[in-house]
């Protein structure tokens, strides 16, 4: 058996984390464009599109994400299509992001007052022209620091693809556990990992309320 | 021929029968407050008159126009009414001059310039003319309801209806906004206000409607009506106003 030194198992997590960041931007980025589609689809008048929406919602948000990344992972391979960890952790996680990301942006564009609507359509504007002009630059400011709050669920939430093997931070520190035998020393330093990833992104967002919140109302 | 006319108009929401048969004829350049208790339904007229508000029964023939909620409808009525609110409704995001140019740019396709020079105009006109940078909230209440009513101006609509637009102010802040409706009855803009502002509605305008309980219950000639009403209704709503 061969020796770790603290030195190897912190490379070999920092290593393994690098997996845990692109997971996260990939499962960001996807849930942003599928959430943003859901978003508009949600905000639409068509009844049909709303349902749509409502029912997808209510299924991503209304299972364990661990389900997810099972039915992602060997569902897809009972069907006969072949997914690797990767494809199915990175899928899992863009429709389980899409799903809160489109009903935090949801709330941000039902937040505005009404009369917003209503001083739109008086001066003519049609649907199009309100969302454009005065409903999203307003419910973009208040959305952002939801948005990046929510990241740090993501970033937590690829901890969970370590259990179809994909081997990023989590699934590293196994590993790293089984060879050293010292679980404490191990999972506190992928702790300290994640912990070092996600404290500036839960910062940011506070720091991001705040400021929007005082100069937000300015411009 | 009569710029706004009401014939029969019925409204419900849900089982609740808001407006039970109005018959209203507003001529250009006249000057109308509509008074009445909260839940009289005079809001809700309002709101009809410029497609806000969908009606069940009866029509609203404004400009020449049928009005209706249709989204094309209210588009092309928003050439001919204007409207100011409450709760002013100005865009927190944009600066007072941009709330200005953005409906003649979009929908008048006004060049910049020009909508730049008409917005200062009618900002000078509401008496506003140097705050045409600012950000609304940077304004005090009585203000950005004057922008409101600059940024309806801008469209030069032929009638402004106004729902209760000094209701939201501070009492030392009522009398500028109604000073600048007062200006405008006197250049011949047709108004129609839900108020209660009684000695506005004296003073300025021309005729008062009396709404009761979803009806129209008594109109006339505003200092005639007002000094002298008729109906105990009216009777009791002014001296619980006064």
């Amino acid at each position: 058996m061969s020796q770790f030194t603290d030195w190897d198992i912190l490379r070999n997590l920092l290593l393994a984390a690098r997996w845990t960041i692109l997971l996260s931007l990939l499962a960001f980025a996807g849930g942003s464009i599928v959430g943003l589609l859901l978003t508009f689809m949600r905000i639409s008048r068509r009844k049909p599109l709303i349902w749509v929406t409502r029912i997808y919602i209510e299924i991503f948000q209304g299972t364990p994400l661990l389900m997810q990344l099972f039915i992602a992972f060997f569902g897809l391979g009972l069907l006969g299509i072949d997914v690797s960890a990767w494809t199915a952790a990175a899928l899992a996680l863009t429709l389980f992001s899409s799903a809160f990301l489109s009903d935090i942006w949801r709330g941000c564009v039902e937040s505005l007052p009404k009369g917003q609507w209503e001083a739109s359509r008086c001066l003519g504007l049609n649907y199009l022209q309100t969302m454009r002009y005065i409903i999203l630059p307003q419910a973009l400011r208040i959305a952002i620091p939801p948005t990046v709050g929510f990241s740090v669920q993501i970033v937590k939430g690829t901890a969970l693809a370590s259990i179809i093997g994909f081997v990023e931070l989590t699934k590293a520190g196994t590993m790293l556990n089984n060879a050293t035998f010292e679980p404490f020393k191990v999972f506190a330093m992928v702790a300290l990992i994640y912990f070092l990833l996600c404290y500036p992104l839960s910062r940011a967002s506070q720091y991001l309320e705040e400021k929007l919140n005082v100069a937000g109302k300015r411009a | 021929m009569s710029l706004v006319s009401v014939r029969d108009v019925h409204k419900y929401f849900g089982d609740l029968h808001v407006l039970k048969g109005i018959d209203l004829d507003i001529k250009a350049g006249e000057v109308v407050s509509i008074i009445g208790r909260s839940g009289s339904g005079k809001s809700t007229l309002l709101r009809c008159m410029n497609g806000l508000e969908s009606y069940d029964q009866g029509a609203i023939i404004l400009d020449g126009m049928e009005v209706s909620t249709d989204e094309f409808q209210v588009r092309k009525l928003s050439q001919s009414v204007g409207m100011v609110f409450q709760s002013f409704n100005l865009f927190p995001h944009l600066t007072v001059g941009e709330n200005i140019m953005l409906a003649p740019t979009l929908i008048k396709k006004t060049s910049k310039a020009e909508a730049k020079k008409l917005a200062q105009e009618v900002l000078e006109k509401v008496g506003l003319g140097d705050k045409f940078g600012q950000y609304p909230e940077k304004l005090s209440g009585g203000q950005q309801q004057r922008v409101a009513i600059a940024r309806s101006l801008a469209m030069k609509p032929k009638v402004l209806l106004c729902d209760e637009i000094t209701s939201a102010l501070d009492p030392e802040l009522v009398g500028d906004v109604l000073k600048v409706l007062e200006q405008l009855a006197a250049e011949g803009m047709t108004l129609v206000l839900v108020t209660h502002e009684m000695n506005f509605a004296r003073d300025v305008g021309d005729r008062v409607v009396f709404m009761h309980q979803g009806k129209v219950h008594e109109t006339g000639d505003a200092k005639t009506v007002l000094a002298d009403p008729q109906t105990p209704e009216l009777r009791q709503f002014i001296g619980a106003v006064l």
